[in-house]
């Protein structure tokens, strides 16, 4: 468990952090087990209950609660499951007394160590007691049991997955397994959401024919925070002030600007054509449509003339009316005929009376595979007939050959498609597709770090957020060769004839320097950051590909006149470096370029003394060395000092800078 | 006007012309061109009633329904309406036997207007009386009145370039031989400068198309001269004339549908690996219709309004310029954000689009879905060499099952999305699929939640038996949607939406009758097959005294529920408790505002009114029932 501490800190932190911004008065104990130390309620007063400690007792969410989360310790003993439970419970009941709400447990373990025998009777009569207990006070748990994969499941692992899931079986707990840190983020909820009922009543399948349904959602995006609108207008001294903007909408005439249209003098208008069709509301009321609130199913179908990407909305579940035995029987019949038959049901809903528009979607089976839930169907919303654009596209059939795979390259992407593989047998990548709650973290950490540091920076990216941003790198580094060849099999170039838009840079950056990106922060924050930032010391420096460019590039940044003396600096230790490490020449024609380069710059920039000075000082450094074939090298590509008549500050003259390797060689002569 | 119809002066050595899209018209002119010779005012009989109509009516009806379902689906296309062999001339060249006809202040070819569409509606009233018909090519005469009149539909469509506009001129007659009165050279005269004119616009880039109508006793003969004016050949000649009658009849029921131009919504990068990174344009294929934007009126003017925003300071009261700080309550304390601070905690991506894998398509279940589908479809605008990385991964999953998980690095949402290739599908009336891919927006595991589980009970859910299954397929075959599409559906809100919007603007008296086509199929229901299916079935899960059941629960239903009877019993409370006070003058005494919340929201219980709000709202509520 050591291991995920830090995703167990985040989900719950997370936990806290909703609970600060929307339920304040929300209260959260937690419980450590598999502590060295021991320090709980039911130990003092009754013994045992060992390597239990109670970390935060529970009471309403505050600073506190966070706070005892950053230092979670990591325990050294086996953890005992129910034990903690049992703790968690105790305190759980302590508190209530009478009060209302609702409550759960969370229990987060990776199961695996032995249990102790209980004093009287066997694990499964404690967890039928503890199962009572629950019932009896309405206390709801969740376990999730988190085991790295690949371990070995023993006897031991095998009992504790027995006693979690007969709490599921007693309809107490919800048990889920995750693998990776990142379901293991997915897998607690960080927001309670009471189920509310989009609908109930029937089924309509004929007018003689009625199944009492109820409907639910599925799926429900959960929306980032919309943070409101904040106004500095209040003194600070007000200590009650809201800083809240009211937005005013004011509605005028375009023939008297001046003039403030009361609502009631207001009148919505549609566009028919080039004029507008004013209706005034009370007409719209008495003609507009309205249909009959009730679920209605026109017929079945066969499954392939749906179109899944036809499904329009989130998804909504009917499941039978809780209690009716027929219903589910006969929801139950249908649900799994469909199955057998490949069929599905189209269905029109009006969920609510006065509803302004009918939904008109699909039933699919959903077969139970858990012994105590019901068969039901989930619906989805298709489009009506003018919902659909219909956009005509080049078929692939007729594109152009060089735009069409050759056959060695159809079998790259082949293999691609068959080796990423996210399921294969056995185990599913990313199965519960990670929980937004990554994404949401991001911006409560800032938040909870912004209430203590006003002008605290945007945190940089967390790790586990990289995980389901990216591809897994274990399914990756598995298959390095093949995407490999994915890339030498396809040539993509860019079209020089288009201008860069923005896309076109980030099309550019990440075609190329993409390797590099995965250890760079993002890359679009990089550029923000260059801007508010500029950056001071990060291109100063000559690199061996392309040291002249890179000499270049440095000039040209002028930011300074600093940077000048420095682009000279590094280039003249670059070559020199260059040279010194010549091997029969290899460097040359480098070092040649590089000494063109600086000598170039250096008349540019009007600065010949520090062309000639270092040109002096390498010759009569390396005259007599291996490299002295190299100056006539230089020699003979006039590369010699710079002259009086080039750069007008210099102390030589024509005369010096021709006669400059001849002089000093029958000098040393 | 295309100054190069040929493409002499274009670049031969651009090569790119093959990775070009086609360029497609983003706009529609038609100049209906209507034969108005007394041949189409005579009667023409139908064959099933025994109502007469003149061929005149039937196209004054199409063109009517026609521009009805443009005006809100197209409402920027123009049109223009031309009559030739007509007594009146009305044209800007002056020519015989032509009368454009137009309303108002509008321009001959225009887009159309509620105006235009009713007077159009009701011409053949006063037709006779102010345009007036004869017979246009006469022997003895020089006219050419169909001459002209393609001369006059192609000076209509002088305006606006072919390359962005697709200009057509249809024409209604039925008459299959307009020289049939002349002979000789005359006649081979005029057969060719007519031929020719139609060439030459054809040559401009104006199509033009017929619409015959055929008399019952003969049918109408393309091969006289129509075939040359068009300029068919071969098998289009004996495929034109059904084709043709068709498209009559599509132009008059025509649903109406707001057409949307093909537009790419995004450029995206999509990584597929490291070192691959192609571009892919995104499309929107599938989007809820909305009844359109509201333009807020005065109601006495009927003047367009317009809307002002302001932001005001809720503690001072002073007006703010649009503020760039938001702020969050957070333990009771106020957070600061800027925007720029809450962009960047969004963006979590350098990517747009990054693959991340490949799974098998049963992983991909019914409810990973949260929002409509996006299409994506490969470009090589700046990438070269996209679109063929684009094909190989597109048969690849086609072939192997298989689709592909992504992320997509939004700014507004980043999400996890499920790319599923779609196979070209056609069929005789064009593409019905487009091969590309469909991204899915899949929910993430704090999206789902499991509604299932809300209702457990310890004990195993019943489970149908194996007979009851087998009644229930037979129930399913019984009542088989065949050959179901979602485009036989049309939204019935919408569809009413415009009928009223239609009937309002062209003054109509009555409301339009819209069928909702969402409703089932109460005659087939009531087939013997099918009742006997549904009560076999009944009965199996049921057992025999279904209705009863059914009856007897109806009517539990009626004498009140549980919480009913609860809501009855809170309501009498309240009211005797309410009763204590004498409300009235406590209202005028202002004492109201003394009395404690609970004590007001009796009176509101007592009287079925709302118990919601502040205690100032409560006040308010009671002074107004009470009629102060």
């Amino acid at each position: 468990m050591h291991g995920v501490l830090q995703e167990i800190k985040n989900i719950c932190s997370i936990l806290v952090h909703k609970k600060l911004v929307y339920n304040r008065s929300d209260e959260v104990g937690i419980v450590l087990f598999g502590t060295k130390e021991t320090c709980n309620e039911l130990a003092k007063e009754l013994g045992g209950y060992k390597h239990v400690t109670v970390a935060h007792e529970i009471k309403v969410v505050d600073e506190g609660t966070s706070q005892a989360l950053q230092n979670l310790p990591a325990g050294s003993v086996p953890g005992k499951v129910l034990d903690a439970i049992v703790v968690g419970l105790d305190m759980m009941i302590r508190k209530i007394g009478n009060t209302k709400g609702k409550r759960r447990l969370c229990l987060i373990t990776s199961a695996q160590h032995s249990l102790r025998d209980p004093p009287e009777g066997t694990k499964e009569d404690q967890v039928d007691t503890i199962a009572d207990q629950m019932k009896r006070h309405d206390i709801k748990m969740e376990c999730i049991v988190f085991r790295e994969p690949g371990v070995h499941h023993g006897a031991v692992m095998e009992e504790n997955d027995r006693l979690l899931y007969q709490f599921r079986n007693r309809s107490v707990a919800k048990v889920v397994q995750v693998d990776s840190p990142t379901s293991l983020l997915g897998a607690l909820k960080t927001r309670n959401v009471l189920p509310v009922t989009v609908f109930r009543g029937d089924l309509e399948v004929s007018s003689n024919f009625r199944i009492k349904v109820w409907v639910y959602k599925k799926t429900a995006e959960e929306k980032f925070p919309t943070l409101k609108k904040y106004s500095d207008k209040a003194p600070p001294s007000d200590k009650f002030a809201s800083h809240e903007v009211k937005v005013d909408y004011e509605y005028k005439s375009i023939v008297e600007p001046d003039k403030v249209v009361p609502p009631d003098q207001r009148i919505k208008g549609y566009r028919y054509g080039p004029q507008v069709v004013p209706i005034s509301s009370a007409e719209w009321e008495a003609v507009k449509f309205k249909p009959e609130k009730g679920v209605k199913l026109l017929g079945f179908t066969d499954r392939s003339s749906i179109l899944r990407h036809h499904f329009m909305k989130d998804v909504c579940l009917f499941i039978p009316e809780p209690g009716n035995t027929k219903a589910t029987l006969a929801v139950s019949a249908i649900a799994r005929a469909m199955h057998q038959m490949n069929k599905v049901a189209i269905g029109r809903c009006v969920w609510r009376q006065g509803q302004g528009n009918v939904a008109f979607g699909v039933l699919t089976p959903n077969i139970s595979s858990v012994n105590n839930v019901q068969d039901s169907f989930y619906f989805n919303v298709l489009p009506f007939a003018e919902d659909i654009r219909e956009f005509q596209f080049r078929s692939f059939s007729s594109l152009p050959s060089s735009s069409q795979p050759t056959e060695e390259q159809q079998e790259a992407a082949d293999n691609l498609v068959k080796m990423l593989d996210l399921a294969p047998p056995g185990r599913e990548y990313t199965k519960s597709h990670a929980g937004y709650t990554v994404l949401f973290q991001r911006f409560y950490s800032y938040l909870d770090l912004k209430a203590k540091q006003p002008d605290a920076n945007v945190p940089p990216l967390e790790r586990c957020l990289k995980r389901i941003t990216e591809p897994d790198p274990d399914v990756i580094d598995q298959q390095t060769p093949l995407i490999q060849n994915l890339g030498k099999a396809f040539e993509l170039k860019e079209n020089p004839k288009k201008k860069k838009g923005r896309t076109q840079d980030r099309l550019a950056y990440t075609a190329g320097d993409q390797s590099k990106s995965a250890a760079e922060p993002s890359v679009e924050k990089d550029g923000i950051l260059a801007v508010l930032y500029p950056p001071t010391e990060n291109i100063g420096e000559i690199r061996d590909l392309n040291p002249v460019q890179d000499f270049e590039a440095m000039l040209a940044k002028r930011s300074s006149s600093t940077w000048v003396q420095k682009a000279f600096e590094e280039m003249q230790k670059y070559t020199t470096a260059l040279l010194e490490n010549s091997r029969e020449g290899d460097n040359y024609h480098k070092a040649l370029e590089c000494f063109a380069a600086l000598r170039k710059a250096c008349i540019i920039e009007q600065e010949p003394d520090e062309f000639n000075q270092f040109l002096t000082k390498t010759y009569e450094r390396l005259k007599n060395g291996d490299v002295a074939s190299f100056f006539q090298l230089l020699s003979s590509k006039n590369i010699s000092l710079i002259s009086k008549e080039e750069a007008p500050d210099s102390d030589a003259t024509e005369e010096m800078a021709r006669s400059f390797y001849l002089k000093q060689e029958a000098a040393s002569q | 006007m295309d100054l190069d119809p040929e493409g002499i002066f274009r670049d031969d050595s651009d090569e790119d012309d093959d990775n070009v899209q086609e360029r497609e018209a983003n706009k529609e002119m038609v100049v209906y061109l209507v034969d108005a010779s007394p041949k189409m005012f005579t009667p023409a009989f139908f064959q099933a009633d025994e109502k007469q109509e003149t061929h005149f009516h039937t196209i004054v009806n199409c063109i009517t329904q026609s521009m009805k379902t443009q005006i809100i689906g197209r409402s920027y296309d123009e049109v223009a309406i031309c009559f030739f062999n007509t007594k009146a001339k009305k044209n800007l060249q002056d020519l015989a036997g032509v009368y454009v006809y137009n309303v108002g202040d509008r321009d001959p070819l225009d887009r159309p207007t509620a105006k235009l569409i009713k007077d159009f509606s009701c011409i053949e009233d006063s037709f006779m009386d102010n345009i007036g018909s004869r017979y246009g090519i006469t022997a003895g005469s020089r006219e050419n009145t169909l001459y002209n009149a393609l001369w006059v539909a192609q000076a209509l469509l002088r305006k606006g370039s072919v390359k962005t506009i697709s200009k057509r001129i249809l024409i209604f007659t039925n008459e299959d031989n307009p020289f049939g009165a002349i002979t000789g050279a005359v006649k081979t005269d005029m057969i060719r400068t007519t031929v020719q004119r139609a060439k030459d616009a054809q040559d401009l880039g104006l199509s033009i198309e017929l619409l015959p109508l055929s008399r019952p006793d003969e049918e109408f003969n393309m091969s006289l001269f129509y075939v040359d004016l068009i300029g068919l050949d071969g098998d289009e000649i004996t495929e034109y004339l059904p084709s043709a009658g068709e498209k009559l009849e599509d132009m008059t029921d025509q649903l109406r549908k707001r057409i949307m131009k093909k537009r790419r919504v995004k450029t995206l990068s999509f990584a597929i690996t490291n070192d691959v990174c192609i571009e892919v344009n995104t499309y929107a294929l599938v989007r809820p219709t909305t009844p359109g934007t509201i333009t807020w009126l005065d109601s006495l003017s009927n003047i367009p309004l317009k809307t002002e925003r302001s932001f005001i300071c809720n503690d001072t009261g002073a007006l703010l310029q649009d503020p760039q700080m938001r702020f969050q309550m957070y333990n009771d304390t106020v957070v600061k954000f800027s925007v720029r601070e809450l962009s960047e905690v969004k963006r979590v991506s350098s990517h747009h689009l990054r693959l991340l894998g490949f799974k098998p398509l049963d992983c991909l279940k019914d409810y990973h879905n949260l929002r409509p589908s996006t299409f994506i479809y490969p470009s090589d605008e700046h990438i070269f060499g996209s679109t063929r990385v684009f094909v190989a991964l597109h048969s690849s999953m086609l072939r192997l099952g298989r689709f592909a998980l992504a992320f997509y690095g939004n700014p507004t949402r980043p999400q996890l999305v499920a790319l599923v290739a779609q196979e070209e599908l056609t069929s005789s009336s064009g593409q019905v699929e487009s091969p590309g891919m469909h991204m899915i927006y899949l929910p993430y595991s704090d999206d789902i939640r499991y509604p299932e589980e809300v209702h457990l009970t310890s004990d195993d859910a019943p489970r149908a038996t194996d007979e009851q299954i087998k009644k229930a397929s037979n129930l399913l075959k019984r009542i088989d949607l065949k050959d179901f599409s979602v485009s036989h559906f049309a939204n019935p809100g919408l569809q009413r939406h415009y009928g009223i919007l239609e009937a309002l603007a062209l003054g109509e008296d009555e409301m339009p009758d819209i069928k909702d086509e969402t409703l089932p199929d109460e005659k087939g229901l009531s087939r013997p097959g099918v009742v006997k299916a549904i009560d076999e079935f009944k009965a199996s899960v049921y057992g025999e005294n279904y209705d009863q059941e059914e009856a007897e629960a109806a009517s539990a239903k009626a004498s009140r529920g549980d919480a009913a009877k609860k809501r009855k019993a809170i309501t009498d409370a309240a009211s005797l408790k309410s009763a204590a006070y004498d409300w009235a003058e406590l209202a005028d005494n202002g004492k109201l505002k003394d009395m404690t919340v609970v004590e007001l929201k009796s009176y509101l219980t007592a009287h079925d009114l709302p118990v919601s709000g502040k205690k100032e709202a409560l006040i308010s509520r009671i002074l107004t029932h009470l009629g102060k």
